[in-house]
């Protein structure tokens, strides 16, 4: 291997890291507000790019269909369960929110998808139809379960994994699709070619990255969400709305997702069910960094990025393999090193 | 009914068939201090949760003589009643600052520096540890940032368990003036001890629980000097403490 190549791994490690990146963040996200580990971020992540896809064939995608199947069974679900405690106002906001709006988008998809309006009509139907999945699935799946254990909500997230994957098959069939990327051609920088698009890949990820800092940071639902992490009841004491917690946590997964599916739908090959890889190696990336820390995971996922692509070089066939096995180690030394930090809990 | 904040009929609280709190009734005037006073494992911390919506309860709970049904406790948060429980509850991981902030959440950020301020002056340690975290404080510190972080949500109703629970002397007595001080800011306070010499000082009126039911009421002055709140409660006289 000459530095050329190298650089040249090095490259694609990192775009691929970012999306890893993506990915892993989200994760962190959702396990530390409601303590789901979110195996089907991935399907979220393969519909954005199938949609985009779709979008540019002037096809109406299966997303838009699929969400008016979320909403009405949200819908459903919540009427049979709590039909006892719902206002009429809250029941107008159900509504307009999961039966009115995936009508009307659906039929604006209808309308405006033949006319190939370009990347941008693209992008923003993208998010238009994806966003609301979050809390949608979350409301189907999760919300019925808030008290359960870590290990429940593992169950039930790998249970709403394989019928997103299943609906996936259906809505979009089993053809792969690739996306035109935002920004095509390329710029020498030193011996290396590089492609505007891994620079946008990476602009992309830093924002949203950047984006997510301040909303924890700086503002009061975010903060309110971190509380909520910290303290259940603490934050209901001083007013949050905790069943809205779980929700806003995963619009932000669902909308981060989103972006992550249009990035990724140029870079590589999508088909219904290859969300559960690229979901995987953000797990990993996660679980690094101990499923704690935001900018932790994001590094430790541009590692799994950068080992994927030399492994990928190296050992084509083990790629995989060599990916997944840094996990044990890592494992086994937290495993090892947290025996006494679980005492510490207990005792506060 | 309106001169009274709070109005509690004939309410009861049950973990599965045991009933911790049975048939309780209260009446809080405006701008009142209202003690409950009784033995570890009373029910006085029940009582405090089921008023805040934390535990279901049957009976009847009215604010302003609006009874408050099943409502969720975000919603009696934004009714103005405001609860610091005995375990504080803290953000043990956000600092000290971000602890306050958040319990100005019922108005958004706007209220926050105005809120600050206030909780600042009548809490000077906490301005000085405003960016530590707040699982780094003391215990007396502990109980400050939880009256702060409840004070930030500009409480009509204030309800305190045990503010006064394993703190030093000289804290107690901090605790309990502010408690003063914030009656005379018009704020309504119920106040749950076991310290029960203190609570009946402050206090305009006392109830005595036991075993889950209200077995003596009386003005704080006329029971600090009832007999046999004084042989129970008080440790004079009969020395059993």
């Amino acid at each position: 291997m000459n530095s050329t190549i190298a650089l040249f791994l090095a490259q694609d490690g990192i775009i691929n890291g970012a999306i890893y990146a993506l990915v892993g963040v989200t994760l962190v996200l959702v396990f530390a507000v409601t303590r789901i580990i979110f195996v089907p971020q991935g399907e979220l992540i393969a519909w954005a790019a199938l949609t985009v896809a779709a979008l540019e064939a002037g096809a109406v995608p299966g997303t838009a269909y699929l969400l008016v199947v979320l909403g009405a069974a949200a819908a459903a679900l919540e009427l049979a369960r709590e039909w006892r405690e719902l206002t009429a106002r809250y029941l107008l906001a159900m509504l307009a929110t999961d039966l009115a709006l995936p009508i009307g988008l659906l039929l604006a998809v209808i309308q405006l998808a033949p006319l190939k309006l370009g990347f941008t009509f693209n992008v923003i139907a993208t998010l238009a139809l994806l966003v609301p999945m979050g809390s949608l699935i979350y409301r189907i799946a999760f919300q019925p379960l808030a008290e359960a254990t870590v290990l429940v909500l593992l169950i039930a997230a790998i249970g709403v994994h394989f019928a997103l994957v299943g609906l996936g098959l259906v809505f979009f069939g089993a053809e792969g699709v690739r996306t035109t990327p935002l920004l095509s051609g390329t710029f020498p920088l030193g011996p290396l070619v590089v492609k505007w698009q891994s620079v946008s890949v990476l602009v992309v990820t830093l924002l949203v990255l950047g984006g997510l800092y301040v909303f924890f940071e700086r503002t009061m639902m975010g903060k309110a969400l971190r509380a909520t992490a910290v303290n259940r009841l603490g934050a209901r004491l001083v007013g949050v709305p905790v069943r809205a917690t779980g929700r806003i946590a995963f619009t932000l997964a669902a909308t981060i997702g989103a972006v992550s599916g249009i990035l990724i739908g140029s870079l590589t090959t999508i088909y219904y069910d290859s969300g559960f890889l690229i979901g995987l190696k953000g797990f990993v990336g996660a679980i690094l960094a101990g499923l704690g820390s935001y900018p932790l995971t994001a590094l430790a996922a541009v590692f799994v990025g950068l080992l994927e692509s030399y492994s990928a070089f190296f050992a084509s066939a083990f790629k995989e393999v060599i990916v997944f096995s840094i996990i044990i180690p890592v494992l086994l030394w937290r495993s090892l090193t947290s025996g006494t930090h679980h005492d510490e809990d207990e005792e506060v | 009914m309106s001169d009274a904040i709070l109005k509690v009929s004939n309410l009861s609280v049950a973990y599965g068939r045991v009933e911790a709190v049975r048939g309780v009734s209260l009446s809080i005037p405006h701008g009142n201090i209202v003690t409950v006073i009784g033995a570890n494992g009373a029910g006085k911390t029940t009582l405090m949760n089921a008023i805040m919506g934390v535990l279901p309860s049957v009976g009847e709970v009215a604010l302003d003589g609006k009874p408050m049904g099943r409502s969720l406790v975000e919603a009696r948060v934004n009714n103005g009643l405001c609860l610091v429980p005995e375990k504080r509850e803290l953000f043990s991981t956000m600092s000290v600052e971000d602890n306050l902030r958040l319990g100005a959440y019922r108005f958004g950020s706007s209220a926050v520096p105005g809120g600050l301020r206030d909780v600042f002056a009548r809490f000077p340690r906490l301005e000085e540890r405003r960016k530590q975290e707040a699982g780094t404080l003391s215990g007396g510190e502990r109980q400050m940032l939880a009256m702060g972080r409840a004070l930030m949500s500009r409480p009509r109703l204030l309800m305190l368990d045990e503010p006064s629970l394993g703190l030093a002397p000289l804290i107690v007595k901090e605790i309990f003036h502010i408690v003063t001080d914030l009656r005379k800011a018009g704020v309504s306070i119920l106040l749950v001890e076991q310290n029960a010499r203190a609570a009946l000082q402050v206090a305009d009126y006392a109830y005595v629980m036991e075993l889950g039911e209200f077995t003596m009421s009386g003005p704080a002055a006329e029971l600090a000097a009832d007999k046999r709140v004084i042989e129970s409660y008080l440790g004079l006289g009969g020395g059993r403490h």
